[in-house]
């Protein structure tokens, strides 16, 4: 704190003059918080310089870095901007991003997390408590001992259960309201009625009370729920940190000035400036400027089409040469990008459909208890004739039969496969994903971003004379379009040396024109040199007058991508591409990767309609898709996947999101999937074993509160043993 | 067995203050960052005095 306030030293007198004044109002009104993105650090010296180094920033009051989170937390005065904080860490050593805190805030308390915990550790202390107690009377305390051990045991369940036993308590209400069953009816049922039994029998000073098992089912059951939550919470943290990358700002004119706002506050008829390498935030119409766009995240195109004065552009598609000025036609929910959402959500009501293991167990689950929790109360009501005796009965089958075990079966195994998949670079978003993941029988890629990385590569550099090259490198070398730094790179590769070219200068939209031995000699688009159109990606190189020369290139294949698609038709999966770029370059990739099942040209809706007739088929489907024009297909199908480089839209509508570059985690997560499903399946035969064995015990009235306790730690254990046996 | 009437209020007692310590460090935020905290324990930059 000292150190931030005795830093400033700025050269106008009115901000010297504020923090002082905010000082002494005791208010900190105009606070900025800046969170940044830190990937690269891991130890404890990275923290000490990064935080020694932006306290010491002005205007930073205080500074924190999680290095679980790979993040820090930046306090400081309102005009401290976030990218001087990131200049700062790059100048530290280290990689740094810009974060958006409103995104963040969601994931900064996990408020329903803590209250999981904290329910957690009441209901352990709780039981363990009890389960002391209980110990003494089993070993043999009786008459007044065992009267008083039963009352302290009631005066601390009680209250805990009270406390702890909230969400099944909830769910269970939810549920019943709604006219379902699920697996907390049967579990809150079985709670309450052993809390009244045992309290009417240590009424009546009888030999055997619950109190100890009820706990200890709260106890294992929240302990499923909490890892649960947390697998889940891991992923939608990480989820929202990649959308949280993209700061939504956007630069206005305003009265002459180029002003940098949030994209929320821009309004219908404002000036956007984006400049080459920016992506429009608003949908509207070039006002000046001349360009070329980058729309393979909208349509999946590969191709940038020129973009000049008066045409129209949708906000996500990407400026990739000159600065273009933007009359905003619709911005925030009107845009395009936003009207996506109704497709998806259409899309979306279909996949709800899906019932997941544990709701099919408790479908079959929860009545066969209440069946045969009634059948033996009114049994032994009828042959003992005892009201006492018959209730005893009925909720020690009911706690026997409690789904303590099956409560973790799921949970235990999709904690520990969720883990082993987020090291290899999956994030598992969806609580079902990875059951329905495990049915997927064919597999649907888009082209453009996904099986391709959108980035073009030179495919006949080899054809080209030696002289021709070294002027194409030379041109290219002067501009930042994609097709020029890809022919850049490779012209560097194969060892050539530019040549001496005069007078370069780029013409936005078009190309790069320079003069070279007194020609005029020019790298662009062919309608500007006057090629022949082609359906490739293709620049054209023109020496003087002679015929412009063509420079092919090709989309090139994400890392794994070629590994991925032969593993998976290894395994037996039907695998199709479903691209909206036109049919040659479709055709050349499905033919380079051994893919005989394409459609090219198709719209979001098309796309979404193949894999509702597909699935109508009968097959279960999974989507791999990036671009806007996919979100409503990855909503449509049985589940989905999408790279960290997919439009946020595209990461929000599928169930698995691939962090790294490489796509060949995707068969591993098939195949993880699948053995998971598998563990799943395993643990409901154990837990359904132990109820074999146990229930007839309790419907004959043998059974005692340490058979109950026994059977369920015992199941529970077993069950959380085979979960960590997934490999 | 009148033994039973301090030892069990003791026992009791025992746990509570060590359920109060852990609400206490759930309130305080102490595992927001696991991995960071059991690092900066091997750095010598708040020896002398805490930080302020």
């Amino acid at each position: 704190m000292t150190t931030a306030l005795r830093a400033p030293v700025s050269a106008c007198p009115a901000c010297d003059a504020t923090p002082a004044a905010l000082a002494l109002a005791g208010a900190t009104v105009a606070d900025a918080r800046i969170a940044l993105s830190l990937p690269t650090i891991h130890c404890a010296a990275c923290i000490s310089t990064i935080e020694r180094g932006l306290n010491a920033a002005p205007g930073v009051r205080n500074a924190r870095v999680n290095l679980t989170l790979k993040r820090a937390t930046i306090d400081a005065e309102h005009d401290v901007m976030p990218q001087d904080m990131v200049t700062l860490v790059e100048s530290l050593g280290f990689e740094a991003h810009e974060l958006d805190v409103g995104t963040l805030a969601a994931t900064g308390t996990d408020k329903a997390g803590r209250e999981l915990l904290m329910r957690l550790a009441v209901a352990g202390f709780a039981s363990m408590n009890v389960m002391l107690l209980s110990v003494a009377v089993w070993s043999g305390a009786a008459d007044a001992t065992r009267d008083m051990f039963h009352w302290i045991s009631a005066l601390i369940a009680l209250p805990t259960i009270a406390f702890a036993g909230q969400p099944f308590f909830r769910n269970a209400w939810a549920a019943l309201r709604a006219g379902r069953l699920n697996m907390d009816v049967p579990i809150t049922l079985a709670i309450v009625l052993a809390l009244a039994t045992s309290l009417w029998e240590t009424s009546l000073s009888g030999d055997h009370a619950y109190f100890d098992a009820a706990l200890t089912l709260v106890f294992f059951l929240l302990a499923g729920r909490y890892l649960d939550h947390r697998t889940r919470a891991i992923a939608r943290s990480a989820a929202e940190e990649l959308a949280a990358l993209e700061v939504p700002r956007a630069f206005v004119l305003r009265d002459g000035a180029e002003r940098q706002v949030p994209v929320a506050e821009l309004r219908q008829g404002d000036m956007v400036v984006v400049r080459p390498g920016g992506r429009m935030p608003v949908d509207g119409m070039i006002e000046q400027g001349q360009s070329e766009i980058d729309r393979s995240l909208l349509t999946g195109e590969t191709l940038p089409v020129f973009a000049g004065p008066g045409q129209n552009v949708s906000a996500g598609e990407m400026n990739l040469t000159g600065p273009l000025t933007i009359r905003a036609t619709a911005v925030g929910q009107e845009t395009s990008l936003h009207r996506m959402a109704d497709l998806v959500a259409v899309a979306e009501a279909g996949r709800s459909n899906y019932t997941s293991l544990a709701d099919r167990a408790a479908k079959l689950y929860a009545p066969g208890v209440h069946i045969l929790a009634g059948l033996s109360f009114f049994g032994w009501l009828i042959w003992a004739g005892d009201m006492r005796v018959a209730l005893n009965i009925a909720a020690a089958v009911l706690i026997i039969t409690c789904p303590c075990a099956l409560g973790l079966a799921v949970p235990a195994v999709t904690t520990a496969a969720s883990g082993r998949l987020f090291r290899r670079g999956m994030l598992i978003k969806h609580a079902t994903a990875l059951e329905r993941l495990a049915e997927v029988d064919t597999v649907v890629f888009d082209k453009t971003g996904t099986l391709t990385l959108g980035t073009p590569e030179v495919i006949n550099l080899g054809d080209q004379a030696t002289g021709d090259l070294a002027v194409a490198l030379a041109l290219a070398s002067a501009s930042s379009h994609p097709l020029s730094v890809s022919l850049t790179a490779a012209a560097r590769a194969a060892g050539v040396v530019a040549a001496d070219v005069a007078e370069i200068t780029e013409v936005p939209g078009y190309g790069t024109r320079g003069s070279w031995n007194g020609r005029q000699v020019c790298l662009g688009r062919a309608t500007w040199l006057g090629a022949p159109d082609s359906a490739e990606t293709t620049a054209w190189l023109k020496l003087g007058d002679s015929a412009p020369i063509a420079f092919r290139y090709t989309d090139r294949l994400r890392p794994g991508a070629a590994e991925a698609v032969a593993e998976l038709q290894r395994m037996g999966k039907r695998v199709c591409v479903m691209s909206g770029d036109n049919t040659g370059a479709v055709a050349t990739l499905a033919k380079r990767l051994n893919i005989t099942d394409w459609t090219a040209e198709a719209l979001p809706l098309e796309k979404s309609n193949r894999i509702a007739e597909m699935t109508a088929a009968g097959a279960r489907v999974l989507m791999v898709g990036d671009g806007l024009n996919d979100t409503a297909a990855l909503a449509a199908a049985h589940v989905s996947i999408s790279p960290a480089s997919a439009l946020d839209a595209a990461r929000v509508a599928s169930d698995i999101v691939l962090l790294g570059n490489d796509l060949s985690p995707i068969p591993l997560a098939l195949a993880t999937a699948r053995s998971a499903t598998r563990r799943i399946r395993e643990n409901f035969q154990i837990a359904t074993l132990y109820n074999v064995v146990a229930v007839p015990l309790a419907v004959i009235g043998l059974a005692t509160p340490l058979i109950a306790a026994l059977a369920m730690s015992t199941s529970s254990i077993t069950v959380s043993l085979n979960a960590l046996r997934l490999r | 067995m009148e033994i039973l009437a301090y030892l069990i209020p003791i026992s009791l007692i025992l746990g509570a203050i060590g359920l109060l310590g852990f609400v206490y460090t759930v309130r305080s935020n102490q595992y927001d960052d696991p991995e960071g905290d059991s690092r900066r324990i091997l750095s010598d930059e708040w020896d002398d005095h805490p930080k302020p």
